[in-house]
């Protein structure tokens, strides 16, 4: 007790490993996504109340909102947008699914992990195909 | 002593039957079955979008006034602005930790989701009963 109070400089304290030590995990690392494309989503409403509120305005509302979707920055919300909603669909699948008690052990875990990634590439890359066709 | 029934079970025991009381749990089971909800809502509002990707306004307006449409709209939006504000809140619970920052991030963050709530709901019936 007294040798460790006579150096402190040289025993720290332990500390619980915080994110810049700690491994990047599949498991850490959509649940972080989930947050993110959560918030991106919330915000991204914004873009849809314009669009709706204009659509009930006038069609010089419209047009412009119509305009700023077109442009490169809308069109690359709109992308973050379809990515965050599709990723945030499909991890929250697997969130309820926890929630049901269902898919804990690690390897199941794991296999889910991926399907959603892999799910949201390819719903997203669908979506922009099958919209740019119509479009 | 007459209201209480004699039991075994500890206060610790006790709490985990009852939970933790407060609103935490109605908070939590929101936040779920708002989502439940909004995986067939998410469905049906992508196949919209994407099937009127490009269309003059008139046409959107014709699809909006349709009921059915119209009702899974505002239901969409509602449920889905519900669900933005209890995981927002959240969020504020885990990151903020000033009491009256996070107050204000969660007051602000509910008025502005109201609004958004009124002013599409608002939008959406303009349309589908003016046209």
């Amino acid at each position: 007790m007294s040798a460790s109070e006579a150096v402190p400089q040289k025993r720290p304290r332990p500390l619980s490993p915080h994110l810049q030590i700690y491994r990047p995990q599949i498991s850490s690392a959509l649940s972080i996504f989930h947050r993110g494309t959560g918030i991106a989503l919330s915000i991204g409403t914004l873009l849809l109340a314009w669009w709706v509120i204009a659509a009930a305005v006038g069609p010089e509302a419209f047009a412009a909102a119509q305009w700023f979707i077109g442009s490169w920055l809308g069109l690359l919300m709109l992308l973050g947008w379809t990515a965050s909603l599709f990723y945030h669909l499909c991890a929250g699948i697997r969130h309820l699914a926890w929630d049901a008690g269902w898919g804990y052990d690690l390897p199941t875990m794991h296999k889910t992990g991926y399907a959603v990634l892999i799910a949201t590439a390819v719903l997203t890359v669908l979506a922009w195909i099958i919209g740019l066709v119509v479009w | 002593m007459t209201t209480k029934p004699v039991s075994l079970r500890n206060p610790l025991a006790h709490a985990r039957g009852l939970g933790s009381a407060k609103s935490g749990f109605a908070h939590w089971r929101g936040l779920r079955v708002t989502a439940l909800a909004l995986i067939p809502l998410t469905i049906w509002f992508v196949i919209s979008v994407i099937a009127h990707l490009g269309s003059p306004l008139p046409e959107i307006r014709a699809w909006l006034a349709h009921p059915v449409n119209a009702a899974l709209f505002i239901l969409f939006i509602a449920v889905g602005l519900h669900h933005a504000a209890n995981g927002l809140t959240e969020v504020y619970e885990d990151y903020v930790h000033g009491h009256y920052t996070k107050l204000v991030a969660d007051l602000a963050t509910k008025g502005l989701a109201v609004f958004l709530g009124a002013a599409m709901t608002v939008s959406v019936l303009k349309i589908a009963m003016l046209g």
